[in-house]
């Protein structure tokens, strides 16, 4: 009952502020959700902790709970069954403690809605921890995808929670749409493992994967395991956001910041670079499918970095920037380096539920203003959320020794050693622009002169000296800035405090370290001990390794400082040159602000055709005209032969005697005469 | 004089239902038609009694007279319609009451 527990928990306070949530005041609707969350994180420690003490069973060490047995038919059975080893272990912690942080926020910052809409955040916040726990603990493929739906149904709700508004809505639902194609790869390829192998349970499955492929004879499975394997990474590129169903991850940012900060950034969007690293012995047995995953991962890291590079909404430029380290960590998972995707993940949580919060408390500051170029100089009135948001930023861009270097290097390095050269430079470039367009927005935000009507109110009469200027036109319109209130200053400081050590359970062995969560999570990745990454675990590198490593590791820290200076040359120190560039190469400028025009050509290539299609053969063709030509047709034969008939219908009973006569002679004389 | 069979009384019998239905279908007036109903009617009956006797049973004697009860009560009915018709049109030809129809 334990693990049933952990989701059960925040569904629990998805009841209550669903049922009740009208008629609770804002402080009850928001405690029992955070309560829901933190009770879910206690839980989980407590279970993880149980987990850590306990012996490796077959060489893992996992805990199992069936809850009860869900479906039966045949060969198929699927119980309703959670699982925690190393690597459900990190997402439990990660989903309810960042989780829970970002409730606590939420609370404060959610807090100009009306009572009810305020529960309706809370209980739709709660949902998805629900089915975000769900699909984490999961130990079949069904039980996930509840999960998996379930988290895309919240992520629909919360992006159109504003949803008087049509842009709200219409990201809502263009995030479904795209999540369907997704969720129809995560089907088929559920359904082929089935077909294939007679079972979706994680454990088993690997099993009978890695016998099926020791078995010469089998030739056929490697077939349908591609197949299958590139269908579930549709379903990962889906719901990750990974090149080409990337698109509804930018207009998500229509919804509340602290949504964006826990299911855009956090964990949602991590669910598919779990769901593959869950199967990381059935992908190993997939190079082809690695290789794609590779790729695509790294393409999507440089096309959404370069991106982010040219747009202006500070929320967008972090979902760009969400897109691109997902690219990393599917980087990650195509080479075979599981656990440094999951360690990137992990990192990835807390430095960029960081980011999104403090752009939140960006927000609330300047009124809801979102637009880069009408901030600046935030630093000086927002002093808790300038130097979370400078830790946040300094930890993405890899500077060591944040979260962001040790697992971000740890990707470069499995892929640089697992010889993949071309990778690692595209790699190290998309790192490169991480610094860059990090920076940018840092600068754009916090430094220079205030260009937001409210926070410049008496700025511009003296530029050097914008806080006190501000701060002294408390009578003009606007009020001098307030700082993040405390419910999101607690937030903010402990998302800093992680984004600063949470690498260092990953410190490498080239420093010294031993590389913890490596160890703790490789057993999650192989069948009974057996490595399932093509990138052996060394713990014993030679030395020739050991100082490529530290070398590669130079130059990545030297890469994200030519980053930082390239951002602080063209926004800090010289803003005017920034703008010639972008007049010089006119035609690059506008294809990054334009996003590469993807939306326009998928409007273009998929959209239109589609409508048309609908319309015309659909709509006109087969409902117009078919159905309803077949329903309208039948009545139109009946009317017509009873216009006939009813002549039949004279009035004059002589007739009806007639005939009624008739009818018996006709009979008799058959009966008669036959 | 010949015994009348049972063949003559079928005879009887048939001629009678041939009177009364050419009455029905020939007659202009409501209640010449009833009274030819009523003629067919005991045709009927003739041929239940005759073959009943015939076969040394009872049973059509006994149908015989619910026909004869139905008959009064139909003649009373079917009177007091043709009272109400007459008194709607002034006439009394089938031909006039059609309005019942499409």
């Amino acid at each position: 009952m334990t693990l049933a527990l952990i989701p059960l928990l925040p569904f629990i306070g998805f009841l209550v502020n669903t049922a009740f949530g009208r008629r609770l005041s804002k402080t009850v609707s928001g405690g029992v959700a955070t309560a829901a969350m933190g009770l879910s994180c206690g839980v989980s420690a407590a279970v993880v902790w149980d987990l850590l003490g306990r012996q490796p069973v077959g060489g893992v060490r996992a805990i199992d709970e069936t809850v009860y047995t869900w479906l039966q038919s045949g060969p198929l059975e699927i119980p309703l069954a959670f699982r925690v080893d190393p690597l459900s272990a990190v997402m439990i912690l990660v989903v309810t403690g960042i989780g829970t942080l970002i409730h606590l926020y939420s609370t404060a910052y959610m807090h100009e809605e009306t009572e009810r809409e305020y529960a309706r955040y809370f209980s739709y916040l709660n949902l998805f921890a629900a089915f975000m726990l769900v699909l984490v603990l999961g130990s079949n493929f069904p039980v996930m995808f509840i999960g998996w739906e379930g988290v895309g149904l919240c992520s629909y709700l919360l992006i159109g929670f504003w949803f008087t508004k049509p842009s709200a809505a219409d990201a809502g639902k263009k995030a479904f749409v795209v999540n369907r194609v997704g969720d129809f790869g995560f089907v088929l390829g559920m359904l082929a493992l089935f077909w294939a192998f007679g079972t979706l349970d994680f454990q088993v499955l690997a099993a009978t994967v890695s016998t099926r492929a020791a078995d010469p004879a089998a030739v056929a499975g490697a077939t349908v395991i591609t197949a299958a394997t590139l269908l579930l990474f549709l379903g990962a590129a889906g719901k990750s956001a990974q090149i080409p169903l990337y698109v509804w991850l930018p207009d998500a940012m229509e919804g509340p910041t602290p949504v964006s900060a826990l299911i855009h950034a956090a964990t949602m969007v991590t669910a598919g670079v779990y769901m593959v690293a869950r199967n990381a012995v059935l992908f190993s047995h997939a190079p082809l499918t690695l290789e794609i995953v590779a790729g695509v991962g790294v393409l999507t890291a440089l096309v959404a970095g370069t991106i982010g590079l040219a747009q202006n909404d500070i929320k967008r430029v972090l979902a760009y920037s969400t897109v691109s380290q997902l690219g990393y960590m599917f980087l990650a998972l195509g080479v075979g380096a599981f656990a440094a995707g999951i360690f990137h993940l992990y990192t990835h949580a807390f430095f960029k539920a960081l980011l999104f919060l403090g752009s939140g408390a960006v927000i609330h500051a300047v009124h809801g203003e979102q637009d880069l170029r009408r901030m600046g100089g935030l630093r000086h009135g927002l002093p808790v959320t300038y130097r979370t948001f400078l830790v946040g930023t300094l930890a993405i861009a890899g500077l060591p020794p944040l979260a962001g270097f040790f697992s971000k290097d740890e990707i470069l390095w499995k892929t640089f050693a697992g010889g993949h050269t071309v990778l690692w430079g595209l790699a190290v470039v998309a790192a490169f622009l991480t610094a860059t367009y990090m920076f940018r927005l840092l600068y754009l935000a916090f430094f220079g002169e205030r260009r937001h009507p409210a926070a410049a109110a008496a700025g511009h009469a003296a530029p050097g000296d914008h806080g006190g200027g501000s701060g002294q036109a408390g009578a003009a319109h606007a009020g001098p800035l307030h700082d993040a209130p405390p419910a999101m200053a607690i937030a903010l400081v402990v998302l800093a405090i992680g984004s600063g050590v949470a690498g260092f359970i990953g410190v490498p062995h080239a420093l010294g370290g031993h590389n913890q969560i490596e160890t703790f999570l490789a057993p999650s990745f192989t069948v009974g001990g057996v490595e399932a990454g093509v990138q052996p675990a060394a713990p014993a590198a030679s030395h020739a390794d050991t100082s490529t490593e530290r070398g590669l590791m130079l130059v990545s820290t030297l890469i994200a400082v030519a980053g930082i200076a390239l951002a602080t040359r063209l926004f800090r120190r010289r803003p005017d040159e920034a703008d010639r560039l972008a007049a010089r190469f006119a035609g690059v400028h506008r294809l990054l602000v334009g996003k590469y025009f993807v939306d326009e050509l998928y409007e273009a290539a998929i959209v239109q055709p589609i409508k048309r299609f609908s319309t015309r053969a659909l709509w006109r063709g087969i409902d117009a005209g078919l159905v309803d030509g077949l329903v309208n047709g039948v009545g139109l034969v009946v009317r017509g032969w009873s216009a006939v008939l009813r002549r039949l219908q004279t009035g004059s009973v002589r007739a009806y005697a007639m005939s009624t006569f008739l009818g018996v002679v006709v009979m008799l004389g058959y009966y008669l005469w036959r | 004089m010949p015994e009348p069979t049972l063949n003559s009384y079928l005879m009887l019998s048939a001629v009678l239902f041939a009177i009364g239905t050419a009455g029905v279908f020939l007659r202009r007036n409501l209640i010449t038609i009833l009274l030819s109903i009523e003629i067919m009617l005991n045709a009927v009956n003739l041929t239940f009694v005759a073959v009943d006797r015939y076969l040394g049973a009872a049973d059509g004697q006994i149908i015989v007279f619910f026909v004869m009860t139905v008959a009064a009560a139909e003649a009373a009915v079917g009177l007091a319609i043709v009272i109400a018709l007459f008194r709607h049109k002034e006439s009394l030809s089938p031909d006039v009451f059609t309005t019942l129809k499409w």
